[in-house]
């Protein structure tokens, strides 16, 4: 099992598809570090247009923790498709290559291939969340400094010192990364009902995309299927950005709002990944290998 | 010794019968030719000898272990190459190599991982990646693959497919040298009757999912049963002088500007002298080794026999 999991990393950092996630992320990131170095006040102007009247706001707004939100808000929406460019191919690609067919010709068992190449596609996805980790938050620290962290919530702001800020982003990273792994699955999954990756890529995102819409339209007869999808557990790692507030409506550090809300959807979470993987092992011990 | 023992095997998929209770057993040492068109049944049965897919009934015993509940102590002592040598295209050949040696549990130094491509002829292009390759270089590679971890059951579900002729040549060599000096059992599938008659030790022929005949290749290829093909300017002045003569028992039939014989191999020689006397224009004399011609000698009267009289 292990040395099979090894052989299942060797292959993906192996080929060049790869790397376009993180090429992509790199790419995505930067452009928004630039448009925020260049137009940041501008855009701190408007975000502030609001609350401008009401607070007298000091110090460095736009400052590493500030832009990594930002960015994380906008990336956690596409780095589900760079997943599924990997998880979706595990299976698919290599019954599209014909090497499916030479691997099971070897003394391995279905299920431990199953479970390397889904560790594989996970050490991939936390990876992948690593680098943006790298990219949203430490070069955002160093380009943009770090203070006291200001976030804008629906209808209330909230201000976290910035000594306080780090260990919520180590928390969150590790939320996202439980979330994306659970994408892999679903990708993984759907791997193998095809001889290419194109269908499973396409249909993780669009369950992806109609479980999101399904999770976020407040229609009665959506919200009772609604705290089984997983897609409404993935934006839990807000959470962690929510402190408990004392008697004077003052934000208590080291404290979550609501952290039984960030255990349960990371029950959820888990629950949607045993599914998806056992699932995969069953259907696959059964299934032909005619490619 | 049986090294394979298949019993009453059977494949549906859907309504469509691929294999049909086919029965066959082979023998340590031999070379067998595993023989049929192109959809009688062949891939399948190899695939479901490599664990690719399962059987709908029937079982199947390898070094006299049930595969089903034996499938990693098996799948350790066989090699395979399962139609297209299919490879990762974006490693090297020693790269392919030492994967799929790891994968078999072998932790291979790079002398040997060389040693095995020197082999095949691949060393010199060893750290090339596999997507330059010629067909005939991935087969090769794909042997290599198949033969890493010393297996002493080897399968080769048409292992020429593709190749040019020295590249056909170069395989049935490496075929006979596995049998003959390195004690290999081999199953070899093809749809080429010529192919398998050169390294063949026993034949079975399927058709349809089903066994036509099982054998040794000696009392296969029966050189009494030569089929020729003869194609003359005047094919009906050919058949009239041919019926006329003492070669009228051996006429099959007309196919259009063909006529077909079936004669001893030694006979040849005669016939030609006999044709060039009789005046017949001979454009070509041609050994027949088609697998159709093959199954209508076979299959004439007397369909899926259980066994070939050895």
């Amino acid at each position: 099992m292990w040395t099979l999991f090894q052989i299942e990393l060797y292959k993906i950092f192996r080929r060049p598809r790869t790397y376009i996630a993180f090429a992509a992320i790199t790419a995505l990131i930067g452009v928004v570090q630039l448009g925020l170095k260049v137009d940041g006040k501008e855009y701190a102007e408007f975000v502030m247009a609001d609350f401008n009247s009401s607070f007298a706001v000091d110090g460095n707004i736009l400052n590493g923790y500030f832009i990594c939100y930002v960015v994380l808000q906008l990336l956690l929406v596409h780095v589900p498709l760079l997943i599924a460019l990997i998880a979706a191919d595990m299976i698919s690609g290599e019954a599209n290559m014909g090497t499916l067919r030479v691997l099971m010709t070897k003394p391995i068992s279905r299920w431990e291939f199953i479970l390397a190449k889904f560790s594989a596609s996970a050490v991939y996805t936390i990876l992948l969340l690593i680098w943006v980790a790298i990219q949203a938050l430490l070069l955002s620290m160093l380009i943009f400094g770090t203070d006291d962290m200001f976030i804008m919530k629906s209808s209330y702001a909230v201000v976290i010192k910035a000594d306080d800020v780090f260990w919520r982003y180590a928390g969150a990273f590790c939320f996202a990364a439980l979330a994306m792994t659970t994408v892999a699955a679903l990708g993984f999954l759907l791997s193998l009902f095809a001889d290419n990756s194109i269908g499973p890529i396409v249909a993780t995102m669009s369950v992806i995309i109609v479980s999101t819409i399904l999770s976020t339209m407040s229609i009665p007869l959506f919200n009772a299927i609604k705290p089984y999808l997983f897609t409404s557990h993935m934006i839990t790692w807000k959470e962690f950005f929510d402190l408990k507030v004392n008697d004077m409506n003052e934000a208590i550090p080291g404290t979550i709002q609501n952290p039984q809300k960030l255990w349960n959807s990371a029950m959820v979470l888990m629950a949607h990944i045993i599914v998806f993987v056992g699932a995969a092992g069953i259907i696959f011990k059964r299934k032909d290998v005619l490619s | 010794m049986a090294i394979v023992s298949v019993q009453h095997l059977s494949k549906q998929f859907g309504s469509f019968s691929a294999v049909n209770d086919l029965s066959f057993t082979v023998e340590a040492g031999d070379v067998y030719g595993f023989l049929g068109q192109n959809g009688a049944g062949k891939s399948t049965t190899i695939r479901m000898l490599m664990t690719l897919i399962a059987p709908t009934a029937g079982s199947i015993k390898v070094f006299d272990m049930p595969l089903a509940t034996h499938r990693k102590e098996i799948l350790q002592q066989i090699g395979a190459v399962i139609e297209k040598p299919d490879v990762y295209k974006y490693l090297s050949a020693y790269d392919n190599l030492r994967l799929f040696a790891r994968l078999s549990g072998l932790q291979l130094s790079r002398k040997q991982l060389m040693d095995q491509l020197e082999m095949v002829g691949l060393a010199e292009r060893g750290y090339d990646t596999v997507r330059t390759f010629s067909q005939g270089m991935k087969q090769r590679l794909g042997i290599a693959i198949a033969l890493v971890h010393n297996p002493q059951l080897i399968v080769l579900d048409e292992p020429t497919n593709g190749l040019d002729p020295q590249g056909i040549a170069d395989i049935r060599n490496l075929i006979l040298r596995l049998s003959r000096e390195w004690k290999k059992t081999v199953i070899v599938s093809s749809h080429l009757l010529s192919e398998i008659e050169q390294i063949a030790t026993r034949v079975l022929i399927i058709d349809k999912g089903k066994k036509i005949v099982e054998g040794s290749a000696a009392d296969l290829f029966d050189p009494a049963q030569t089929l020729v093909e003869l194609t003359t300017t005047d094919s009906s002045f050919a058949w009239n002088s041919l019926q006329q003569s003492q070669w009228a028992g051996v006429l099959k039939e007309q196919r259009g500007a063909q006529i077909i014989l079936q004669l001893h191999r030694n006979d040849i020689p005669e016939l030609h002298k006999a044709l060039v006397q009789m005046q017949i224009g001979v454009i070509s004399l041609q050994l027949k080794h088609s697998l159709e011609d093959y199954f209508l000698q076979v299959t004439a009267g007397k369909q899926h026999v259980d066994a070939f009289s050895n």
